[in-house]
């Protein structure tokens, strides 16, 4: 992508790329606006996440020149995001699978009455006498 | 001088990887108090403004445009639209810059701080570290978005200059090409940034 390139690089035909990139991202933002204001429930967070990896993927691809560029910098790219994914995704079976690990026979804690430690008990009663 | 080029753009590629690491721990320590409070985390956003939000990643998107119109035409020997283009992409990023402290000096004046500084009053569940933890998360990450945004300013500045004085060209752009990629990476972060934190219900 440097001095080598072959062909002289075509100025009209680059910006119009480009430009029609932004505007996909633009269309992207406005429906992952407008899908924040309908309730999917749970599909919410799932839609949100896939239109904003979509444009990460676009602006990658594109605006750096991932698509065209020697294909060790995608790899480096890609890399970064396999190890993060991998980090992320132990976090979320950690948080996933956890349980309330207290037996199902558990009692109710006993109700507090009177301080448990009244050690001189016997003595109390003496002092009654 | 192509494999400096190619040596100088790998090197780049391997820091823009460390920065998805660092902020990618930060999602993940966010995802992980949501799931503890889900209920605190979604009434804290309502305090977003989404609008704000929404313009904040128009305004990204489109200095992401400027950057790479300023890559393009860097390399077809073209120094002063690479200028003009630089400093428009400088421009966008002060407009973001703009309604973030905009948006931060809302949240300050309604008690809306990180940490044991939140005061805000009327929360739901009284008592809980849940929005506290909300805003502690923002104010981080955004925070240390807004550093790159601020950084990147400062670097597109300085190439403007050296673009306007015609030190690139197609057989040097180097320079250019590595802050552009930095600045794509920082639009790239708000992608995420603005669906998790302004649109999570």
């Amino acid at each position: 992508m440097s001095t080598h390139t072959e062909h002289a690089i075509n100025t009209k035909v680059e910006t119009a790329k480009y430009l029609a990139t932004l505007v996909v991202l633009l269309i992207l933002t406005a429906i992952t606006v407008g899908a924040s204001y309908i309730n999917f429930g749970d599909g919410n967070i799932v839609i949100a996440l896939a239109i904003a990896t979509v444009k990460a993927i676009i602006v990658g691809l594109i605006f750096m020149h991932l698509l065209h560029d020697k294909p060790v910098n995608a790899v480096i790219a890609v890399a970064g995001f396999v190890f993060l994914g991998i980090f992320l995704m132990f976090d979320f079976i950690d948080v996933g699978t956890r349980t309330d690990p207290q037996p199902t026979n558990l009692r109710a804690p006993a109700p507090v009455t009177a301080p448990a430690t009244t050690a001189p008990a016997p003595a109390a009663d003496q002092r009654k006498e | 001088m192509e494999q400096q080029f190619d040596t100088s753009k790998i090197g780049m590629w391997l820091f823009l990887v460390t920065e998805v690491l660092t902020f990618g721990g930060l999602f993940a320590g966010f995802g992980l108090m949501q799931h503890k409070y889900p209920q605190e985390f979604v009434a804290a956003h309502e305090e977003l403004k989404r609008w704000a939000g929404a313009t904040n990643t128009v305004v990204l998107l489109v200095s992401s445009f400027t950057a790479v119109m300023a890559v393009l035409a860097a390399r077809t020997n073209q120094g002063k639209k690479c200028a003009m283009y630089l400093w428009t992409t400088v421009g966008f990023a002060g407009i973001f810059m703009c309604i973030k402290a905009y948006e931060y000096s809302v949240d300050f004046s309604e008690g809306l701080f990180p940490g044991k500084y939140y005061s805000h009053h009327g929360d739901l569940i009284v008592g809980s570290h849940g929005y506290a933890t909300f805003f502690s998360f923002y104010f981080m990450m955004t925070g240390l978005h807004g550093l790159h945004v601020l950084i990147g300013m400062f670097l597109m500045g300085w190439l403007a200059i050296r673009a306007k004085r015609g030190e690139f060209s197609d057989k040097y752009y180097t320079p250019v090409d590595l802050v552009a990629l930095f600045w794509h990476l920082v639009d790239m972060i708000w992608i995420y940034l603005f669906p998790l934190y302004y649109l999570i219900t």
